[in-house]
């Protein structure tokens, strides 16, 4: 078999017409169906930035209330909404989703994919992002947003916030949290599986790496939060005292799970911006990273470090000295990954022959500058007796700020005119760039370089006015003078990118001379993404691979056509990247937007206690997905095996550890774990907090309970393993027995699970103790719930005959589910036995 | 490169010209606690601008020295040329600089400064003062309680006052939502949790006025929640204390001996105490020596007779959300008798 097709130029045309008819985008009103990683990426990037325009007016209006003291520009209530809003608009609507929307975009042409593993997964994302996003903005011109701040810090936001304010943050956001997740498991299995052949893992751009690492930081991060949101919305709605001290609730725990979610959150902000930097160094630097083993060390570590220092949001909380020491050191310590990951882009300049400066590399620069402040009054505010002086201080809005406009806007601005090329064809005006750089540097060091002084000079943060003749006078004017300037800067720079270009001449190819795969594109870039699917040898191909581009352009790799008129990508293994799968991804269809908008429906009218419409939608969204499963996923292909190019031939069905459903599920389920564990914290935190645990006279389960139900779940369990093995030996009888014996037990588990409750009689408002037997009791009952539901779909799969012996997708993954779920209920029951169980 | 330069220097000076004082600076000590920390601050940004002015410094000059580099076309990236060997070479230091800098200095410096700040904190946080306050953090105001060893304790509120040059330990408690206190120019600050008590001991070195505030969020009018505080010399803090658990002094005009009946008509009474008459209430502020004390409303005005008559006639205006109902149905001259009443409360 020869390895080096033969060029044939009618061939390959003919090639490129059928790529062309498959990946091209749906015209007129089904444009909105499209769910391209490209359209949908493209879509997802314009709206984050929607929002971000949306929380910077907040800021000005801040900004202009504080200008002078006592002021009356707006009222303190809407003061508190706008402060509130505008950090959950910057954390969860723009810093988070712009890196995802961007990564979903470019992220299959930095690794020569046409398109990632879930295309509609990624669409069904974007869109539950807009409508949740719209719903929590929105609510500010109904005089309703949350006004509690962006921490949410109960008792304010429970006991004392009757509005349905506190309800929209929690229930609009945790349904963005659950699209991010979503985005989070894409990317991982994108850059794990969807490698070009050859790409191993010690070969994938920086980007990816950090890409990798900041979902798997995502999907350990939000769960907590996720599950403190569930407590908290308990807590409102049916009155379980989980934050309330007089039932021994306690306020901290929200404050540990908050920013257990909450500081990896920083990290999981500046770390992509610190990706885009170690992609554009190099480039203009012309010559690859120095250190790139150190960069990804770094980078890892990072991830690992940021999971343990939430504490240092919490020194003022009166915490033993024991705790202050530990996480203090901790805190200092993520400074050394920091400060290897800059030094190593300096110490690519110092190697390089020669650099080139450009907008890019002036707002690189202008992140360097502001980035290395802010991290250095961190390593100040990392020790306790500082902190102590300058937490919730306008010192520490400085830090903030620093940290995350020039750690994460800056390089974002750098990217943008680094990459704009990709997605517009052309490149952004140099001039406009140096206007929009200067003006926003220069504005920003205004605005918040004052802000260290004006900190300690005792202005506390989240005030929506202040007396005269404090010393801060004067710094709140330069500050609020500055933050236009800023905005000036960046309306600039929003203008560059939405003027319209119509006359000016597309960019030429690789405009910046760049050696990474997501250069191949053509400008304007052509739908299907690569030409076809190269094999990849070095961590720079375009400069180091000889003849790279044109095999690429010529079709002499892989998957140069689409005979079949299908939308056909690679599968390869985690490591090495050899190529094991030619993977089906879905066509343009609207059913994610159908799916979000009912999904979005449950949250919506759930806030306002509309209970029916909210079941309503419910059941919509659920029939929508089982859908979108049963015509589009684990399809059964026509044949078996397909010639992918080179004399390759590859299967179209993979199930089990190899396939990216498998890996999907996996790490879904992962981050369902996380959340169960939080909830299991959260009941040896009160374990802790309180003397006598459960207290004193307390309802308590019976132990005959606890164990029948686990006894019934884990009968389930084994009922699913034991049909998956059946299937693969094609014995459907006893499949469906299996199936059915399984429903039956897990029914009775659910059933016994919530029996247990009652027959106690236990009261989840009285105390925390009861309150959180019956939310473990509840997640436990849920999950086995949906275990049922996955049993009944594998049965009807095989009855359809969409499932069998060797395409078992379904199934699999479904006992994998039931894995995950066997664990938690054994460690819930386990528990509750041990504790939780009277005489 | 010389214009950030100069702009930084611009914006410097102008911060100088601001100065750090103030009755509410964490740069103008007042406390023994504020003063150590302060010192720190002034190392801690010593060494900040220092290490800042080096890699920034590191990072002009490998800019500038690249740029200046002659374009050369033997050196398009993935050829082999003979470049390359210096290259190597020069990789070899770059790499040093990533582990030097990146990894050695940070942690010998962050190691020092870590035992530095351990060390600091534990006499912050002790519970060990010659005088007790307890003070209670409510929307959105300050209860206050002084503990004395031989006697009851001395309720008051929005104030604290304390003497000087000995250990004063706060016990700090919520009522209802999370609170912080603080006095920059005495020491750090601690949160008030509900259902916890935290401890926080200062040590005035210096008497006069300066400005404590609520520095964690706590609703509507958070920002309008602060208080004096009051360091004196010993004897006239004894004094003072001693004057302060007394009952509230009988009015002695008729003004005042109308307003007092005006303060028991209208029910004031069910929410204040002014200990000595038929007022009881504890819901808000202990009013039997307000007349001696700085402010109102928790800092948000001076004390006096106006002040009094236009935050009794209608409280929101001056901050938003407050619990104590308006009574802009009194005339003025009846406001006016309750806040000349209230003025006697010496």
């Amino acid at each position: 078999v020869s390895a080096e097709a033969v060029y044939e130029p009618d061939v390959a045309r003919a090639q490129a017409e059928r790529l062309m008819d498959v990946w091209a985008t749906p015209p007129g009103w089904r444009y909105w169906s499209d769910v391209n990683n490209t359209t949908v990426g493209r879509w997802y990037t314009a709206a984050a930035f929607l929002f971000m325009i949306f929380g910077g007016v907040l800021a000005l209006v801040m900004r202009a209330q504080l200008a002078v003291p006592n002021n009356d520009l707006i009222s303190a209530d809407l003061y508190n909404q706008a402060l509130t809003l505008h950090g959950s608009v910057m954390m969860f609507l723009f810093a988070v989703p712009v890196f995802e929307a961007f990564s979903i975009m470019v992220l299959p042409q930095m690794l020569g994919a046409r398109d990632l593993p879930f295309p509609r997964l990624s669409a069904y994302g974007f869109w539950s992002f807009v409508i949740g996003g719209t719903f929590v903005c929105g609510s500010i011109f109904f005089g309703a947003a949350p006004s509690a701040g962006w921490f949410m810090y109960p008792p304010l936001s429970t006991a004392y916030d009757d509005g349905i304010g506190p309800d929209i943050w929690l229930l609009g956001l945790s349904f963005i949290e659950i699209a991010a997740i979503a985005a989070a498991i894409e990317l991982i299995v994108g850059v794990l599986k969807c490698r070009p052949p050859g790409m191993r893992i010690n070969l994938i751009p920086l980007y990816s790496w950090y890409i990798l690492v900041v979902a798997v930081m995502i999907l350990f991060a939000f769960p907590p939060l996720i599950a403190g949101d569930v407590l908290m919305e308990l807590e409102r709605l049916l009155d379980w005292p989980f934050f309330d001290a007089s039932r021994g609730g306690d306020p901290l725990l929200w404050q540990h799970l908050f920013w257990i979610f909450g500081h990896p959150e920083v990290y999981i902000i500046f770390l992509p911006a610190v990706a885009l930097v170690a992609m554009i160094v190099p480039t203009f630097a012309q010559r690859p990273i120095v250190g790139y083993g150190w960069v990804v060390l770094a980078a890892v570590g990072t991830g690992f470090i940021s999971f343990g220092l939430w504490v240092h949001h919490m020194y003022a909380t009166g915490l033993p000295g024991i705790s202050l020491g530990f996480f203090s050191a901790a805190s200092e310590a993520v400074a050394i990954p920091t400060g290897v990951q800059i030094f190593a882009f300096i110490a690519t300049v110092l190697a390089a022959r020669r650099l080139t400066m450009s907008v890019p590399m002036l707002f690189v620069a202008g992140a360097l500058a502001i980035f290395v402040l802010g991290g250095l009054t961190g390593v100040m505010i990392a020790l306790v007796p500082f902190d102590l002086q300058a937490h919730d201080t306008y010192f520490v809005v400085a830090h903030l700020h620093y940290v995350l406009i020039g750690g994460m806007l800056f390089p974002v601005a750098a990217g943008l005119y680094y990459f704009f090329p990709l997605a517009g064809g052309r490149r952004l005006s140099d001039t406009l760039g140096k206007w929009a750089f200067w003006l926003m540097f220069v504005g920003f060091n205004v605005t918040f370089l004052p802000m260290h002084l004006t900190g300690l000079k005792g202005m506390p943060r989240r005030v929506f006015t202040y007396p005269e003749n404090l010393g801060f006078d004067l710094l709140n004017l330069l500050s609020s003078a500055g933050a236009f300037v800023l905005a000036g800067g960046i309306a600039i720079l929003l203008w560059d990118v939405v003027r319209p270009k119509g006359q000016s001449p597309f960019a030429e190819r690789n405009p910046w001379r760049a050696g990474t795969l997501e250069w191949l594109a053509e400008m304007p870039s052509q739908p299907w993404g690569v030409r076809s699917i190269p094999i990849v040898e070095s961590r720079y191909p375009l400069w180091e691979q000889q003849d790279f581009v044109r095999d690429v352009d010529d079709g002499r790799f892989y998957l140069p056509d689409a005979e079949e008129g299908a939308r056909e990508t690679l599968v390869t293994t985690a490591i090495d990247a050899d190529p094991i799968q030619c993977l089906r991804v879905a066509t343009p269809t609207f059913m994610p937007l159908l799916a979000a908008m009912f999904t979005g429906g449950v949250f919506i009218f759930a806030t306002f206690h509309w209970w029916w419409p909210a079941l309503a939608s419910g059941v919509a969204a659920l029939t929508m997905i089982l859908m979108w499963l049963w015509t589009g996923t684990a399809v059964i292909p026509e044949k078996p095996v397909k010639d992918v190019g080179r004399g390759l031939s590859l299967p179209l069905y993979l199930s089990g550890r190899s396939s990216v459903g498998w890996w999907a599920m996996f790490i879904t389920m992962m981050a369902d774990m996380t959340a169960f564990v939080s909830l299991v914290f959260g009941y040896l935190f009160y374990w802790t907090v309180n003397a006598e645990f459960p207290p004193a006279g307390a309802a308590l389960l019976d132990s005959t309970w606890t164990l029948a139900a686990a006894a019934a779940v884990g009968g389930a369990w084994l009922a699913t393993v034991a049909a998956r093995r059946w299937n693969r030996q094609s014995k459907n009888a006893r499949v469906y027995a299996a199936l059915g014996i399984g429903a039956a037990l897990a029914a009775a588990g659910v059933a016994t699970t919530l029996g247990m409750l009652g027959e106690a009689g236990l009261d989840p408002t009285a105390h925390v103790h009861p309150a959180t037997v019956s939310v473990l009791a509840w997640w436990v009952a849920v999950h086995v719930g949906a275990g049922i539901l996955m049993q009944a779909y594998c049965a009807a799969r095989l009855m359809a005959r969409r499932m069998s012996a060797q395409n078992d997708i379904d199934i699999s993954n479904v006992t994998l589910f039931w894995h995950f779920v066997a664990i938690e209920a054994g460690v819930t029951l386990g528990l509750l036995t041990l504790f939780a169980v009277g005489d | 490169v010389t214009r950030p330069a100069s702009l930084a220097a611009g914006a410097l000076s102008t911060l100088w010209l601001c100065g750090c004082g103030g009755v509410q600076s964490a740069l103008a000590p007042a406390g023994t606690q504020a003063a150590a920390i302060v010192q720190l601050t002034w190392w801690l940004f010593g060494g900040a601008a220092l290490i800042w002015c080096a890699v920034m410094a590191l990072a002009v000059f490998a800019v500038r020295s690249r740029r200046a580099a002659a374009p050369s076309t033997a050196d398009r990236p993935g050829r082999r040329t003979v470049g390359d060997a210096v290259r190597r070479h020069e990789t070899r230091h770059a790499r040093r600089l990533i582990v030097g800098g990146g990894v050695v200095f940070p942690v010998v410096t962050l190691t020092v400064l870590l035992v530095f700040g351990l060390r600091m904190t534990p006499p912050l946080l002790a519970a060990d003062g010659d005088v007790i306050v307890d003070v209670t953090g409510e929307r959105w105001w300050w209860r206050v309680s002084y503990a004395r060893p031989d006697g009851p304790a001395v309720d008051a509120a929005n104030e604290v006052r304390l003497p000087v040059g000995r250990r004063a330990t706060f016990r700090l408690e919520a009522a209802d939502v999370i609170h912080s206190f603080w006095i920059p120019s005495l020491g750090g600050k601690i949160d008030m949790i509900p259902g916890r008590t935290n401890f926080l001991t200062v040590e005035p070195t210096a008497t006069g006025v300066y400005r404590g505030v609520c520095a964690e969020f706590c609703g509507l009018s958070h920002a309008l929640m602060a208080f004096d505080v009051v360091v004196m010399a010993p004897d006239d803090f004894d004094a003072w204390l001693r004057r302060q658990s007394e009952d509230a002094v009988a009015p002695a005009t008729s003004v005042a001996e109308t307003g007092q009946e005006l303060f028991r008509d209208n029910g004031c009474g069910a929410c204040h105490r002014i200990r000595g008459t038929e007022a009881v209430g504890v819901i808000g502020p202990d009013l039997t020596h307000v007349g001696s004390r700085l402010t109102i409303g928790a800092g948000t005005l001076p004390r006096d007779e106006a002040s009094l008559a236009a935050w009794i006639e209608l409280p929101t205006t001056f901050k938003p959300g407050v619990e104590m109902p308006s009574y802009h149905m009194l005339g003025a001259a009846e406001l006016a008798a309750i806040a000349a009443y209230l003025e006697t409360l010496e």
